[in-house]
């Protein structure tokens, strides 16, 4: 294993998907915006909202498109990148994937065409269901690539054959109604909805503040103003759904998130702020609420919330029941029919993942040292003190939306939106949900390691045997590309916003050379 | 619930649904290859350009989901092919991508400035776009029938030995070409269906016929050379196709000419060898008559043809290798589970049907042939 090509991996698969989730949340919710301004325009019949839904449309569009550019690269990382991954988990991860595309992209793609194209083609209920298509398709690419994320961090109805060396699916049921999938579900198209909503406040309090266009900017703020009000709660609800589901299969990335270094007695206090320390394992300057974390994370006064040091112990246990499962495998991989080594393999199954954390520093984790036992079991535990403050920022952001909401809320009812500070507070916040978007993600991500998959393949064994060269190569142009797209992609959203929800008319609108055509390309 | 049926026969059906897939996307996404990479010949002027680019604008990204579904389904369905494939051609796969991500950006962001040079060098990318990946999915398609240098241990990693200069051989360049010219036949077949009479048609019309003369010949000389080299690979002693999917139990052996057996084995498999020489003629003869329905039938039968010959020449074969046969990925060795092949044909049955109802609708409601004039005046055009 050479650990560069490892880390290079995963940087690649960071920064890919990373951007990736730039154009994603902002599709999930102004899909749904849109659906709610067009039905206002079926509803009500007047042209005005109209023009607001095609202005928003018209960003809508400049967005999906590299949302859509940038997820063909997510399709196909994982076999380009993580063979090995791929090859183990392919049985139960490619489902979801598959029924992605099948169920998902094909609506919203397809629709997504006519949605632009086919204004004067259908009646208005026609586009309007079109349009609803649009939203329903991203939406439901979100839940099925959560159904497949959640698998990763609670990988429920599968077991390892040791026949074809990989997990293989024995409850489709459990893999598609994991509690985790379906809280990360809610929990991430709601941050979506958040960013959406953000994003149509910030721009339309830009043209209040300009004096152009307010009433569209105004009916567009009132749209967002509920829209967000409501993410923006469950967002955060929500997101305590999530904490709660990792009680049960990832108390690791819970005590992490919470620098909680040893059990404490039930029910555990909440850490609001303190500077955990990964050398002395202590977190200083803790500011503590008593009760609260054992009361969220366990929905009880009486249930122990794990310590960090307890579960390396937990970890150590099954890294020596994991090399014993093991060797049975390498035996049946000998004779397929060897009895004893099946029943082996039966008993210790759920631990094999575990050995294989030794293969970091041992070929064969049978011949592992107790140091090196010791070294894996330490492995389990992430980065402390980066999960800790991702989450905080991730959670303060979360509860300053809803203030800022709540502030939109009133603001529309007692000024008509025409308070400066607020318009200002509006445009300068726009970066923010996607910052705790990203944050959301990467706690996520980060919390999960040194797993790729909980308790069953750790990342760097599922890596593909590529060379360094190799991957710096595509590291290098997926930067460029990607960097040259996301200023194009910036300028055109300023130049639209500039521009406005000015319908165009319809003439010729090129400034053509002397003879009336644009020069050819190759002149 | 008992599965009603038994894995091999979920296997060949899964190999069957692999193939359509692939036929799917070169049938839909595979004119908008091609009329990109027809855009700098048929298209002269800004006008003409966009007469083009709004031809297919409204539908590409519909089309491209057949990209990326076949990811996804290799994934669900065989995924030691998508493992060994992807990560194996991992440069050309870069290659690929890279050019494919030009093409949403081309056409949402080409029109959005009059500025002459921005639309000339969104012309190039999209052309870069339609041309780039034509050919290399023809270069490894070739490389597949080769074999393809890589080789699985014990724990079933893959390691592959080639380089990406290295698949650029005769045969595969000859198989590359042979999918530009399939898809530049093709969308110049659907181009003759969707804009109006004129020099963009013309001229269309024109490359479409050199295209249609191009892939007979490129078929027939790849034909020559898989029957006359050492192409091909046969599996030796027991085949349990019912089996574990794990490579290391079956035996792969490569025999040069293995890839025509299957023709005297199951003669009625000469029918699509015949589509791929007869779709081309087709076209070329409607071509001739101005017959645009007709011609967009022959285009369409060509690509069936050309694509269904190297799936039924290869069965089980997916992915030979070159260097180690043993580790050779076939229809028997590289399926997921028993269970999820039964649980994805039972999605697919159901949504797959859902899927082309409606694009048939969205086609309809977009149906028409497109004008000059419409690029003119009408605010939603790109």
């Amino acid at each position: 294993m050479d650990m560069a090509v490892i880390e290079l991996s995963r940087l690649q698969f960071a920064l890919t998907a990373m951007y990736h989730f730039l154009f994603v949340p902002l599709t999930l919710g102004l899909s749904f915006i849109l659906v709610i301004m067009e039905s206002i325009y079926v509803m009500t019949g007047r042209p005005v909202w109209r023009t607001v839904t095609r202005f928003w449309g018209k960003l809508f569009g400049i967005n999906f498109v590299l949302g859509v550019a940038t997820g063909l690269t997510m399709e196909f990382e994982f076999g380009t990148n993580w063979a090995y991954y791929s090859h183990y988990v392919g049985d139960i991860f490619g489902a979801p994937l598959a029924i992605e595309g099948l169920m998902a992209f094909f609506l919203e793609a397809t629709m997504v065409g006519l949605m632009f194209f086919g204004w004067d083609k259908m009646s208005r209920i026609s586009h309007l269901m079109v349009t609803f298509f649009v939203a329903l398709g991203s939406n439901l690419s979100a839940l099925w690539i959560l159904i497949a994320n959640g698998w990763m961090q609670n990988p429920t109805g599968a077991t390892f054959n040791p026949e074809t060396m990989r997990m293989e699916v024995t409850d489709f049921y459990a893999v598609l109604f994991n509690p985790v999938a379906q809280a990360k579900f809610v929990h991430t198209v709601s941050a979506g909805y958040v960013v959406a909503s953000v994003f149509v406040m910030g721009v339309s309090a830009w043209y209040m503040l300009k004096g152009k266009w307010k009433p569209i900017a105004k009916r567009s703020m009132m749209v967002a103003a509920a829209f967000g009000l409501a993410s923006s709660l469950s967002v955060v609800v929500l997101g305590d759904e999530s904490g709660y589901a990792l009680t049960d299969n990832q108390k690791m990335k819970l005590a992490a998130i919470e620098a909680m270094w040893h059990t404490e007695p039930a029910p555990a206090g909440l850490t609001l702020f303190g500077l955990p320390d990964r050398e002395t394992q202590e977190t200083y300057a803790e500011i503590k609420i008593p009760y609260v974390l054992g009361l969220i994370s366990t929905r009880s006064l009486t249930g122990q919330v794990e310590g960090i040091n307890e579960l390396v112990l937990k970890a150590d246990e099954r890294i020596r029941s994991g090399i014993i499962a093991y060797g049975a495998v390498e035996a049946l991989k000998v004779d397929r029919t060897d009895m004893a080594a099946r029943e082996k393999f039966e008993m210790h199954k759920a631990d094999l993942g575990y050995a294989m954390l030794l293969k970091r520093y041992v070929a064969d984790p049978r011949q592992a040292s107790e140091q090196q036992i010791l070294l894996a079991a330490k492995d389990t535990v992430p980065n402390v003190p980066v999960m800790f403050w991702l989450f905080r920022f991730m959670a303060g952001l979360g509860f300053f939306f809803i203030a800022f909401f709540a502030m939109a809320f009133y603001c529309a009812s007692v000024c008509q939106f025409e308070k400066k500070w607020f318009l200002r507070l509006a445009v300068a916040i726009i970066p923010l949900p996607w910052l705790a978007a990203e944050f959301g993600w990467v706690l996520a991500e980060i919390g999960r390691q040194p797993w790729a998959v909980e308790g069953v393949l750790p990342t760097f064994l599922g890596a593909s045997s590529l060379t360094i060269g190799q991957i710096w190569t595509t590291i290098a142009g997926f930067t460029l590309l990607y960097g040259a797209l996301a200023i194009i992609e910036v300028r055109l959203m300023i130049a639209q916003i500039r521009k406005g929800p000015i319908e165009p008319r319809p003439v010729d609108r090129i400034e053509t050379s002397a003879n009336g055509y644009a020069p050819l390309p190759a002149e | 619930m008992a599965i009603p049926f038994d894995y091999e026969t979920l296997r060949v059906i899964w190999w069957v649904l692999l193939g359509t897939l692939l036929i799917g996307f070169a049938l839909t996404d595979g004119y908008d290859l091609g009329v990109a990479s027809l855009l700098p010949f048929v298209a002269k002027t800004d006008e003409e350009r966009r007469l083009a680019i709004n031809a297919i604008a409204p539908h590409w990204e519909g089309h491209q989901v057949w990209f990326i579904l076949g990811g996804g389904a290799i994934f669900a369905a065989w995924p030691f092919v998508y493992a060994v494939s992807f990560s194996g051609f991992y440069l050309a796969m870069f290659l690929v991508l890279a050019s494919l991500i030009l093409r949403p950006v081309g056409f949402k962001y080409r029109s959005k400035k009059p500025d002459a040079g921005w639309r000339s060098r969104w012309d190039w990318a999209l052309f870069i776009g339609g041309i780039v990946p034509a050919l290399v999915f023809g270069v490894a398609v070739g490389n597949v029938l080769l074999g393809v240098p890589f080789r699985l241990d014990s724990d079933l990693r893959s390691f592959y030995e080639g380089t990406l200069l290295g698949l650029f051989t005769p045969f595969a360049l000859i198989a590359g070409l042979l999918s530009v010219a399939m898809v530049v036949l093709h969308g110049a077949g659907y181009l003759a269906t969707r804009i109006e009479e004129g020099p963009v048609l013309d001229r269309a019309r024109r490359y479409g016929a050199i295209a249609a003369g191009a892939s007979v010949l490129l078929f027939a000389l790849g034909g020559v050379m898989v029957a006359g080299t050492q192409m091909g690979f046969r599996l030796e002693g027991v085949v349990d196709p019912n089996g574990p999917s794990n490579p290391r139990y079956m035996t792969s052996l490569a025999q040069g000419g293995a890839w025509m057996a299957n023709y005297a084995a199951h003669p009625w498999m000469i029918i699509a060898p015949v589509l791929g020489f007869a779709g081309p003629l087709l076209a070329w003869v409607a071509i001739r008559r101005r017959n645009a329905a007709l011609n967009f039938a022959g285009t369409s039968l060509a690509t069936v043809g050309i694509i269904a010959t190297v799936g039924l020449s290869m069965f089980p074969y997916i992915l030979p290798s070159s260097i180690d046969p043993q580790s050779s990925l076939t229809v028997w060795n590289s399926s997921s589970s028993h269970l999820t092949l039964w649980i994805m044909l039972l999605v697919t049955l159901v949504l797959l049907p859902l899927v082309l109802i409606y694009t048939a609708w969205v086609v309809k409601v977009l149906f028409g042939r497109i004008t000059i004039a419409d690029v003119r005046t009408n605010p939603d055009f790109y």
